[in-house]
Order: structure tokens, then sequence, then C-alpha cells
């Protein structure tokens, strides 16, 4: 079968592969590469953010000095290396842009949701494999239009990565005019991509899954990448018209959020919210499949109440259409409407404590394996109660009142986005890295990176709780210029050492992950013995994945069967030995 | 050095206070059950040599018990929620006596109208002045939030209020010190190069320190804009207030 030929038809068999090269590792619709393509590229992106968000915590911890190696910024960021208000801002709203649109989303649905999906539904490869690689191509132009602003006249997007009208609407507000609408563009480009993604891996998981595969043995990862593909294909659609609108005011004159032709700046608010709030639950769903799966694997134990995980999936997703004014109690929205939000968003709270019940109980007399992955598990886990528990305060709307727009909420997105997504991410990679790579990554280094960041992660945010109690405004240049913030400096200045502290303790990653890349010792077939159907085929599989269709005939959570000679109970293994006796 | 919430300054701050004591104490709670209990069983069921995990799938009861004793939590934190939240922000539960003051605010600056002698705004009594803003301890105020540019964010933490300054919008919040002294007003929305700096003072007086200043003032509001300074440096103002 040559490329040409479509490489991606019914007859697709694993084996054989004679795609040109630049088929093969570049142009490539084989959803294998493109998941590992998307791992490169979210990778860089996550770094590029980091190294943003260290600018802004030398800025902070220590404001108003030269950042070391700052002189190499041109004048109009940092003169002599200290940062300019101006900067400060577009260093914030790129940040959130970055790491948001850029690393974390592909990160957990552009890696996992397109390695994993087919591989262990049993399918050959994704329903439209020419729809994924542009989705993948398209993030390149997207992420590099959104850096480009950097370099043009006025400096990047300055206006916050939620780019409220009307201060985003005019160069007249920031003096950012290029830098805004690059913004604008890449993030439509990075709409696009987002949708093709999605609706592939809708038709994907409906269509293609292997026979026996009911949807009630999927594994928690596809079902939690199912609802997230469907979520985005709901939300993105409203933020990419709402930014379309934003374009139109800049460039063609109209006053959408403009009050002064009759506009609403308000409208923005609730465009941006009812794509901004199933956005988080996108940034996390994802996080909470991987984990279920590391969870029960190195609990060797089936996943308690996989039933009601489902539903909890389900139950997150549909609520995050509804919650998106707890963004808004202080905005200048009718404040019944506020009371509405705080009840839908409290609800959150019962699919989420389900989730975090569950997982405690399929620990519970478990075997527990700690190994990298599990390690990376447990503190999503512990994390995300943090993150989870943090968020009842900002949706009692008195209490809100006063911690809205403060440190606190910044504690809290990072306790969900990097203790709770990243943690996950962390474990995905180093759980999956022996299928996509065929080798191993080295276990002793994997512990220190994970150690080191979990007790730097706390350090660096947990202190942010203590700010935005004290009132501390995020978004701020300089909290020093305030009588009331400024005693608090200390905690500034001990949470910026401990982030660039953080920021180190990811060198053991890459190391890491570039040494196994390339030195790691051979992996086995199926390293941590698990019951997924991407652990029957070579590591890394084949084009086409598996040479037979594979047959499914149980859950993928089989761990500790009783009577059973291994404590794991492989997906399409045809009957268990007990069975047989019937 | 100051890291917990500031003194409250005003009527309905204790009630926001107490709502966010109690969520911590709940949370707090559910937080150390929950880590104590990963803990626990991090330790207990560890991988031993002849160790088999248990081959469990879930258990119904367990399932309704920790899906309902969260949402009867939350439940009862929205319905007190509510309560505050209705006395602070709902128009139709606005103190009837409170004092009006006009607050205009753009990029970087915060004007203020205070009402003269007469107590009513758009007279010749009337005192402007910028960054500052003086009231009387104990007394009704609602303040009249417009924006000549972008979304500001009118808050001062020891009143335990905030509300943004929408351009095209009159929002009215109202508060009642119950504290003298000098507080922070900072915008706490993103609204450009300037924001950093966006700051405000609030003077809250005793009735007697008030009239004194008000005297000082004199003139017509037209001619007050530029005085600042000036007259707070011979008045004797009291800093008792907690935010510093």
């Amino acid at each position: 079968m040559t490329a040409a030929a479509a490489p991606h038809d019914a007859g697709l068999h694993a084996g054989h592969d004679d795609r040109p090269w630049l088929r093969r590792y570049v142009f490539s619709t084989d959803h294998k590469t493109i998941g590992i393509q998307f791992l490169f590229l979210s990778l860089t992106f996550l770094l590029l953010g980091g190294l943003m968000a260290m600018v802004i915590r030398w800025q902070l911890g220590f404001p108003g000095t030269p950042v070391p190696g700052g002189s190499i910024l041109p004048d109009a960021m940092a003169p002599g290396g200290v940062i300019r208000p101006s900067f400060y801002n577009a260093l914030v709203t790129m940040h959130g842009t970055f790491m948001i649109f850029f690393a974390v989303m592909p990160l957990l649905t552009g890696v996992f949701a397109n390695y994993l999906i087919p591989l262990k539904i049993g399918a050959p490869d994704m329903a439209f494999p020419r729809l994924n690689m542009w989705s993948f191509w398209l993030m390149i132009p997207a992420g590099t239009l959104a850096l480009a602003g950097f370099f043009v006249e006025g400096g990047s997007a300055a206006s916050g990565w939620t780019a409220y009208a009307p201060l985003s609407n005019s160069p007249l507000y920031t003096g950012v005019s290029a830098g805004q609408i690059l913004w604008c563009v890449a993030i439509i480009i990075f709409g696009a991509s987002s949708l093709l993604g999605s609706v592939n891996y809708i038709a994907t998981v409906v269509n293609l899954r292997a026979p026996g595969m009911t949807w009630m043995r999927l594994p928690l990862s596809v079902w939690a990448l199912f609802i997230t593909a469907i979520l985005a294909l709901l939300a993105v659609p409203i933020l990419a018209g709402a930014i379309i609108m934003l374009l139109f005011d800049q460039v063609l004159g109209t006053h959408f959020y403009l009050p002064t032709g009759g506009g609403q700046p308000l409208l923005w608010q609730h465009l941006f919210w009812f794509f901004g709030h199933p956005e988080v639950y996108i940034l996390i769903l994802p996080a909470m499949g991987i984990v279920s799966d590391v969870i029960a694997n190195g609990s060797r134990k089936p996943i308690f109440g996989y039933t009601s995980m489902v539903f909890a999936i389900g139950g997150i997703a549909g609520l995050g259409f509804m919650v998106w004014g707890h963004h808004m109690f202080v905005s200048g929205m009718n404040p019944t409407l506020g009371t509405s939000f705080m009840a839908s968003t409290m609800l959150i709270a019962v699919p989420t404590s389900i989730k975090v019940f569950n997982w405690l109980g399929t620990m519970w007399r478990g075997n527990i394996h700690f190994h990298v992955p599990m390690l990376n598990a447990i503190g999503f886990l512990s994390m995300f109660v943090i993150g989870g528990l943090s968020g009842i305060f900002m949706a009692a709307t008195p209490v809100d009142m006063y911690i809205h727009d403060t440190y606190f909420i910044v504690a809290h997105i990072h306790y969900v986005l990097f203790g709770g997504s990243l943690f996950a991410a962390f474990a995905g990679i180093y759980y999956w890295f022996p299928k996509m790579f065929g080798r191993e990554m080295h276990d002793g280094l994997g512990r220190w990176h994970f150690g080191l960041t979990f007790v730097f992660y706390n350090l660096t945010f947990f202190p942010m709780h203590l700010l935005g109690l004290g009132g501390h405004m995020r978004r701020l240049y300089d909290p020093t210029q305030y009588p009331f913030l400024a005693p608090m400096q200390p905690i500034n200045v001990f949470v910026s050492v401990s982030a660039f502290l953080l920021m180190a303790a990811q060198l053991p990653f890459v190391w890491n992950f570039f040494w196994s890349l390339f030195r790691g010792p051979k992996a086995p077939l199926n390293p941590w013995r698990d019951n997924s159907l991407e652990w029957t085929v070579p590591s890394p599989p084949p084009h086409g994945n598996f040479v037979e269709t594979p047959t499914v005939y149980r859950g993928p959570y089989e761990y500790s069967v009783p009577g059973e000679p291994e404590d794991f109970l492989p997906q399409d293994r045809p009957a268990p030995a007990r069975q047989e006796a019937h | 050095m100051h890291w917990w919430i500031p003194t409250n300054a005003s009527s309905y701050g204790g009630d926001v206070d107490r709502i966010f004591y109690i969520i911590l104490y709940i949370t707090g709670f559910v937080f150390l059950v929950v880590e104590g209990g990963l803990l626990v069983f991090l330790v207990r069921y560890r991988r031993r040599e002849g160790r088999t995990a248990a081959y469990i799938h879930g258990n119904n009861t367990a399932e309704i018990i920790w899906t309902t004793i969260p949402a009867v939590i939350v439940v009862m934190l929205a319905l007190l929620s509510q309560k505050v939240w209705s006395t602070v922000k709902d128009p139709a539960h606005f103190p009837a006596d409170a004092i009006p003051i006009g607050v205009h605010v753009k990029q970087f600056e915060w004007q203020f109208t205070m009402p003269g002698p007469d107590g009513k705004l758009g007279t010749d009594d009337d005192i402007f002045r910028k960054n500052e803003l003086h009231l009387v301890v104990g007394r009704n105020y609602a303040v009249q939030l417009t924006s000549q540019d972008v979304i500001h964010s009118f808050f001062i933490p020891a009143f335990r209020l905030k509300q943004d300054v929408v351009p095209g919008m009159t929002i009215v919040a109202w508060f009642r010190p119950i504290l003298t002294g000098a507080f922070d007003l900072a915008c706490a929305q993103l609204c450009g190069v300037g924001h950093y700096r966006m700051q405000a003072t609030v003077y809250v007086h005793s009735a007697e320190d008030f009239a004194r200043w008000q005297t000082a003032q004199g003139a017509p509001a037209t001619a007050a804009p530029v005085a600042t300074d000036t007259t707070m440096g011979s008045m004797a103002m009291p800093h008792s207030g907690g935010t510093r």
C-alpha cells in the first residue's frame, strides 16, 4: 500500500510501511505521529509560558530591579533590564494565553486524545486522518502569530488572556494595536484547530470501537476525552464568534462592545465566559481520565464506581455550561442572576466530590505500586482537592465580592491547572512514554522530578491564597505602590524564589525526556501490566496499529481478579480461566 | 507582616467574613478528612509481598452518601450567602437614607463628587476631589459609578466591597463605614498601563472632623478640583483603620 492510495482507508493494516519520509514524520496523517508532534509543540509552548511566568515573578518579587539577563530585551520591553508596566501587562496576557490555549489544552487533548483514542478503542487510526493533520498544522501558525505580537510595534496584546472589552477594543486604551489583532487571529486559528480535533475524536469514539468495546467498557480516559471533545465543539465556536466581533470592532469600526456606539462591554464577558468556563473543564476532564486509568493500575484494583465516574464526567460537563456568570458576580450584572449562578456553581461540588471519593475508594484495600505515573496521579488528586475546595469560596457571592480579581483566584486556578492538569499530564507522559517511543524513562530522575515539583509547586502557589486574602489584586505591576500591600511583600519574595526553584525542578524532566528518547532501555511490551488494548501491540505501534482488529471481552479495570494467575486481565483475552470451567 | 483579611470597617463586612470563616471551617475539615484518608490509604495499602488487592467494583450506599452530603452542604452555603449578597448588591435592599456620591473613573484616576452641606449632588456646594474620598463614620453612602473609558473596579478591601465600573452603565453600590481612619481604594480590574497606580484613599471621619473638613473646603465645586493634599495636611487625621 502506498501513501497516495489513501493510507487511512478501511483496509489499513499494521505492518509494512512505505510512506515517504515527509508523509511519515512531518505531514503525517497517522494519529500516533500527530500525537507526538503535539507533545513536542505543547511542551515547547509550556516552556515559553513558564519563562514568561519567571519574568512576571521577578517583577513581583523584586519590583523595579533589572531582570537577570534582561538586558538582552529591547528598550520597548525592559530598558536596562527593568520591566516596563506595558511589557508586564503583555507578559501576564501572553502567559495565560500560551498556557491555556497552546500548552495545557494541546498537551491534554492534542497529545492524549490523538495518541490514545484509536489505540485504546482498537481502531487503526482516527475517523478523519487528514482533518487530524490539519488540526496539528493549524496550531503552528496560531502559536507563531500569538508569539509574533511581542515583536510588532506597540508590543503584544496586553489586556489579559480574558481580553475584556473595551480595553481590548482600541489602541487608545492600551497602546497596543497590531499585537491585539494578532492575538485575535491566533485564537481564531486555534479555534479551528480545536474544532477539527474535536470532530475527529467524537466521530472516532462513536464509530471505530472494536467489536465488544461497548460504551461501558471504555477506559475512563477515553470517556473523558470524548466528553471533552463535545465540550470543545460546543464552546469554542462561541469564543471564535466573540473574537470575530472584537476583531471587527478593532479593524472595521463596529461597536459590538463599545458603549459609545450603542455596544455593551458586558456582552463580551458573557460570550467569553460562556466559552471560558467549559474551557476550564476542557482542561481538567482529560486529566481526570488519565488519572483514573493510572490510579486503578497503580492500586491494582478495579476503578471504584465506574458508572458513577462516567456520569460525574457528564455532570461536570453539563453543569459547565450553566455557570459562566460566576466569573461576573461583581461585573455589574443583575445581582439576582448572580444568585442563580451561585446555585449552579455550588452544584459542581457534587460530581467533583463523587470523583474524588471514587479515586480514594479505588485505593482503599488496594496493593498500591508507587511507580512514577502513580506518584504524579496522587499529586494530582491531593492538589486537585485543594483547588476544588478553594473554588467554594469564590462560588459564594459575598466572599467572591472580596476575593474576586485577587491572588486567591490566581492560587485557585493554578491549583486546578498546574496541580491538577499538569500533574496529570506528567503522569500521562511517564505512563505512555514507553508506548510512544519504545523506551523507558529513568525511574530515579522521574521520582526526583515529582518530589521537587510537588514541594516547590506548593511553596509557590499556596502562599498566593494568603496574598489574596490580604486583598492583593492580580495583574498588578508593582504591589509595593499600595500602602496596604507593601507589608505583604516578603510573601511575594518567597513566592518568587519558590517559583524559580519550581522552574529549576523541571530540569530532571527535560534531561530524562531527551536522554530516554535516545538512550533509554528498551521497554517491555506491557511495562505497567495494564489491561488496555494499546499494551497488546508493539511499542511504538506500527502504522495501522493492530495486525488484526482485536475483540474486547471486558472493561479495562479488571485487576486482581480472584482465581487469575496474574493481577491483571487484558481486555482482549478471550475468557478468564475461572469461566472456562463453566 | 500582614497576611490575612484586613480588619473589617463596614457594616456588612462582618457578615462577609462570617461566611468566609464558615466555608473555611467546612473546607478545612473536608481537606483534613480527604488528605488524611489519602495518606492513611497510601501507607496502609502500599505494595507488599503476598498482598492482593480486593476485587471490588464499587458500593452504591457509599456513592449515595458522598453524593448527598456535599449536596446538602453546598445548598446550605448558597442559602447563607444569598442573604448577605442581597443585602449588599440588591438595589431593593439599599438603605433609603444613603448619601449619594458621584464616582467617575478614567484611566487612571478616581474623581469623587461629594455633596456639600445640602446633602444633594448636582448643586453648587458639591465638593470635588481626585483620588480621595471623605466620609462620615456610621452614615450610609450610595456611590454612583461611571467610567469614561474602560472597565475599572471599585475595591475597598476594608469594606469587603468590590464593584466593577462599566462604561455605558451607571452602577450604584452602597456601604456604611463603621471605623474611622484612612483606607485604601484600589482598581481591581486590569485597565491599562497605569492600572497598578490607580489608587485612592478613603478617609472616614467622625462627624465633628468631617464638619471641620467640609467647612475648610468652602468654595464651590468648580473651584475645588486642584486642591488636594494642602487641605489634608492641616487636618487632624485619625488613623485608627485596620488596613495599615
